[in-house]
């Protein structure tokens, strides 16, 4: 309805990646992996006020095989890295990453002995989002960064 | 269900155990007893089966490393007395080289897993305890983070760093 009103009897022509990837970045079903208090500025992402769906993200699965985006919220701890690990390579490829906060790009304030200097040490990471935590709005901004990267990709 | 004021509590405590309570002090209303370590089982017993005393609560029981100032460790306990609502605070010093107390959990067994926490973050041996096994750290984790000699970035990411990379190959 309507859009055959502005194209007539056409026919569209595009490339198969530019498809797919188009699919791809417009139905990105992420995996929630929240270990801190930016676990509850991702939540509220879902929620009516920012609406992710807009972006056509917001089924969140606790599944990681039903999963292609993984957003590890929070501090990771040595004793948590190794679960980290196996949640990734349990999500189905393609998939990509977001590390959500100064504690996940870094370790952030917590220069200790329990605590992995950086999310990268264990699984690639696509974008970093700092912040302490970050806004919503900010997180919405990275997952648009992860689409932006999604269009990008070959076959 | 009287309550007592802690001189009262104080006075209670070391007429009865002269020789186990070297010290005592309050601090914003708030009484701390020295106890010898070889008899904290004891005055622990006592604290709770006095039907004046009551302290059917252990609220915390942790480490604190002083080697560095006074060469010691102590080990603390908070008790609160559910129906009376007094509290005290016993501190039983312990000799850095061989660090070791008796278990109270025979007396309240929620120390059980307070007794492994310190165990594992200070390396004090708690003799006598059901179970004594790390709690906290991870399984291949070597030495005991908060003492003071630990160094705070002391990360051991080796082995760990193994098992990531296992699923990259």
């Amino acid at each position: 309805m309507g859009l055959e009103s502005h194209l007539g009897d056409n026919i569209l022509t595009t490339t198969l990646t530019t498809m797919v990837n188009w699919a791809r970045k417009s139905s990105l079903w992420p995996m929630p992996f929240g270990l801190a208090c930016c676990a509850i500025e991702m939540m509220s992402v879902v929620a009516p006020r920012y609406d992710l769906a807009r972006f056509g993200a917001e089924v969140f699965r606790f599944s990681p095989r039903q999963s292609d985006l993984m957003i590890v919220a929070g501090t990771l701890t040595y004793k948590m890295s190794s679960v980290a690990r196996r949640i990734y390579d349990q999500m189905p490829e393609p998939k990509w990453v977001i590390a959500m906060g100064a504690c996940a790009i870094s370790g952030g304030v917590y220069n200790t002995y329990s605590v992995v200097q950086g999310l990268d040490q264990v699984v690639p990471v696509d974008v970093y989002l700092p912040g302490c935590p970050p806004r919503p709005e900010a997180l919405i901004h990275a997952i648009m960064e992860i689409q932006k990267k999604i269009e990008k990709e070959s076959l | 269900m009287n309550k007592m004021d802690n001189e009262a509590i104080a006075t209670l405590v070391k007429t009865r155990f002269p020789e186990a309570i070297t010290g005592s002090g309050i601090f914003r209303n708030e009484l701390t007893l020295i106890v010898k370590k070889d008899c904290v089982v004891d005055v622990a017993r006592f604290l709770k089966e006095n039907k004046e005393l009551d302290f059917n609560f252990l609220s915390d029981l942790c480490g604190v490393d002083r080697v560095g100032t006074d060469g010691i460790f102590e080990v603390v306990y908070h008790l609160y007395s559910i129906y009376k609502r007094h509290r005290v605070r016993l501190k039983a010093p312990i000799v850095s080289n061989d660090p070791r107390i008796s278990t109270v959990t025979g007396i309240w067994i929620t120390a059980d897993w307070h007794e492994r926490e310190t165990y594992d973050m200070f390396g004090i041996t708690f003799d006598g305890h059901p179970d004594l096994r790390k709690i906290l750290t991870p399984d291949d984790f070597e030495g005991h983070p908060l003492r003071k000699d630990y160094p705070l970035d002391g990360r051991q990411p080796a082995t760990l760093r193994d098992t990531y990379r296992k699923g990259e190959a």
